[in-house]
């Protein structure tokens, strides 16, 4: 970097030249490259040892795994279980079609990141792709047999109250946020007392609120599905949540965008979809990400009220007297599951900061 | 100047009769009467904190007035959302810093408010833009983002956006105010080839050259009040008050 502002042609460093300008710059630094080393060499080798060269990878005999047990992991459980674990209680011979479900909403997910897609007809691409996860789940359509969603559960289900929770709640969080910067004061107050409210409450109590209370307040013969009152429940609490961070991206921009396009005679919604959301947004990416990566693991939660996600589905198989005793691996995988979807949601936002920072990006380099 | 020139040029623009506003307690204006005629160019001028860009401000709706009478091309200006949007279709403003929309392109800025607002073709705006910058010769600029414009640059496309919704009126709140002094240039004679088309202009500024060459009348404001207005030969030759004396000696002193 100061080769090139210097206006010298930057030479690429040898090998030894990093390791000495990175690792081993001074005495602390040093001293951190050679212990973390140690840590390595102590720990590496025996977890390998046991994760993968001592493994027991398939067992017709949850004994087999027994026998090896401290020395070697039991993958054996886990590909045992996976079914149950992915799919939950879904009627074994149809797990196919949850199978297929979660294929479409990834392609969703992936078809939805690029941005040339970003069109209104993505929309339709949901309403479809939803619709037709909808017939495979629920069946009772083109032969399928009906399978109520109780017995949904596992990745589907995870996948499922996070994809609905996240669209529902960002919308609802936006007009939250507009709704406390606002100068009407009913409008203030009510969106203020409604985020203090639910965020001041954990979302335990508010699932067991939408799963026990609810209904003792609907009118007798209407009833809610305890899945769509969970989805309420977490949809409720994630606004809340994000309305505060889209309220920081609001408050993060120059008062002079809104003046300017007051000026030009923009109606309230024309300044706030075409000038302020758009930036707002962009400066918010990061805590926003940071929030539903929080919301997709807290559907965990939802198995105090009975439903069946991910983590519950493998203590559930945990339970099997067969196969107690491996909890290590069986939630080593489902980290792994989490992990995997988390960790491209995150590497999506920072893809997306960058290609979305074009204006402040040359400023910056003007700026040095 | 024949007769019906005259006369067009005497049509009032911006009428405000006996306008007061309080920031608080703070009596920021007190009692201003101000009339701009059709093709006038005003400059005002005065010490920071005489008010003077609350004046400018309070023409669009940008701040609102307690007291008196604001009349902007024959509507009155009051709480009533309409009016306010009807004249600022026909008000244009620059600001001190800009405000340019930096998610958008050069050329995106210029066209968001005709498409927006005036709910012209895009097709025909875009021909519209194009001209405009070609006007304020910044054409090759218009993909780009303004943060990859200098100051003067980013400035003349704000001068741009504004007269792309076709205004009547053109406020200006100190525009060189913010810039390196190399750049003030570049600005000032796009302002003044404004000036020469006949548009009619309230300029704030500290720039008495441009002040003397292109404003019909000065007006020099201090504590809220306006202190004194006059041609501009006779306010920098002979300025009647001892206040606008003393804030062009330290403005030109220099």
């Amino acid at each position: 970097m100061n080769g090139i502002l210097a206006g010298r042609a930057p030479r690429r460093p040898s090998a030894l030249e990093w390791l000495r300008a990175n690792l081993f710059s001074s005495v602390p630094n040093t001293a951190a490259t050679l212990l973390i080393l140690y840590l390595g060499w102590k720990l590496a080798p025996p977890f390998i040892d046991w994760a993968f060269t001592g493994a027991v990878w398939s067992a017709v005999d949850p004994l087999i795994c027994r026998d090896r047990q401290g020395q070697g992991a039991c993958w054996a459980f886990v590909v045992e279980k996976h079914r149950f674990i992915l799919f939950g209680a879904y009627p074994y011979d149809q797990h196919w079609r949850p199978a297929v479900a979660i294929a479409l909403l990834i392609t969703l997910y992936a078809v939805s990141a690029l941005r040339a897609m970003w069109r209104p007809r993505l929309a339709l691409a949901w309403l479809a792709g939803l619709g037709a996860i909808g017939m495979l789940m629920w069946g009772g359509v083109f032969g399928l047999p009906f399978v109520e969603n109780e017995r949904w559960g596992g990745l589907m289900l995870t996948l499922l109250l996070s994809t609905f929770g996240i669209a529902f709640a960002f919308p609802l969080s936006i007009l939250l946020a507009l709704g406390r910067s606002s100068h009407m004061p009913v409008i203030r107050l009510v969106s203020t007392a409604y985020i203090e409210l639910i965020r001041g409450v954990p979302l335990i109590s508010v699932l067991f609120m939408a799963s026990v209370m609810l209904p003792l307040f609907l009118p007798a013969g209407v009833s809610i599905d305890k899945l769509l009152r969970a989805e309420i429940a977490m949809i409720m609490f994630a606004a809340a949540y994000l309305a505060e961070v889209v309220r920081g991206g609001l408050q993060a921009l120059a008062h002079g965008q809104d003046e300017a396009a007051r000026a030009l005679g923009l109606s309230y919604w024309q300044r706030t979809l075409l000038v302020i959301l758009p930036q707002a947004l962009r400066i918010a990416i990061p805590p926003l990400v940071n929030t539903f990566i929080g919301f997709f693991k807290d559907t965990s939660l939802v198995v105090i009220i009975g439903l069946f996600d991910l983590l519950t589905t493998v203590k559930v198989a945990l339970s099997e007297p067969a196969w107690t005793g491996f909890s290590v691996e069986a939630y080593l995988f489902a980290s792994l599951v989490y992990f995997l979807f988390c960790y491209a949601m995150s590497r999506y936002s920072q893809g997306l900061e960058r290609e979305l920072a074009r204006g402040s990006a040359a400023r910056t380099l003007r700026e040095n | 100047m024949n007769g019906q020139t005259e006369r067009a040029a005497k049509t009032p623009i911006i009428e405000m009769r006996g306008v007061n506003k309080w920031f608080g307690d703070f009596h920021v204006l007190k009692d201003i009467d101000l009339t701009v005629t059709r093709g006038e160019k005003i400059v005002i001028c005065g010490p920071s904190g005489s008010g003077k860009s609350t004046l400018v401000r309070l023409v669009n709706g940008l701040e609102t007035h307690q007291s008196g009478r604001i009349v902007v091309d024959g509507i009155e200006l009051s709480r009533d959302l309409k009016s306010i949007d009807a004249i600022r279709r026909e008000v244009g403003m620059v600001f001190q810093q800009f405000n340019l929309f930096p998610h958008l392109t050069v050329i995106e800025n210029l066209t968001l408010a005709p498409v927006w607002v005036r709910r012209m073709a895009k097709k025909e705006v875009d021909g519209a833009a194009m001209r405009l910058l070609e006007r304020v010769r910044i054409a090759e600029q218009a993909h780009k983002y303004p943060a990859e414009l200098s100051g003067g640059q980013q400035q003349r496309v704000a001068i741009a956006r504004a007269l792309a919704m076709r205004p009547r009126v053109m406020l200006f709140d100190e525009p060189t105010s913010a810039l390196d002094p190399e750049m003030i240039k570049e600005v000032l004679d796009v302002m003044i080839g404004l000036a020469e088309e006949g548009m009619t202009m309230v300029v704030i500024t500290h720039e008495m050259g441009f002040a003397r060459t292109v404003a019909d009348r000065i007006v020099f404001m201090d504590q809220g009040e306006i202190v004194e207005a006059g041609k501009p030969e006779e306010f920098f030759a002979a300025p009647k008050t001892e206040r606008a004396r003393l804030f062009l000696s330290q403005i030109l002193g220099q």
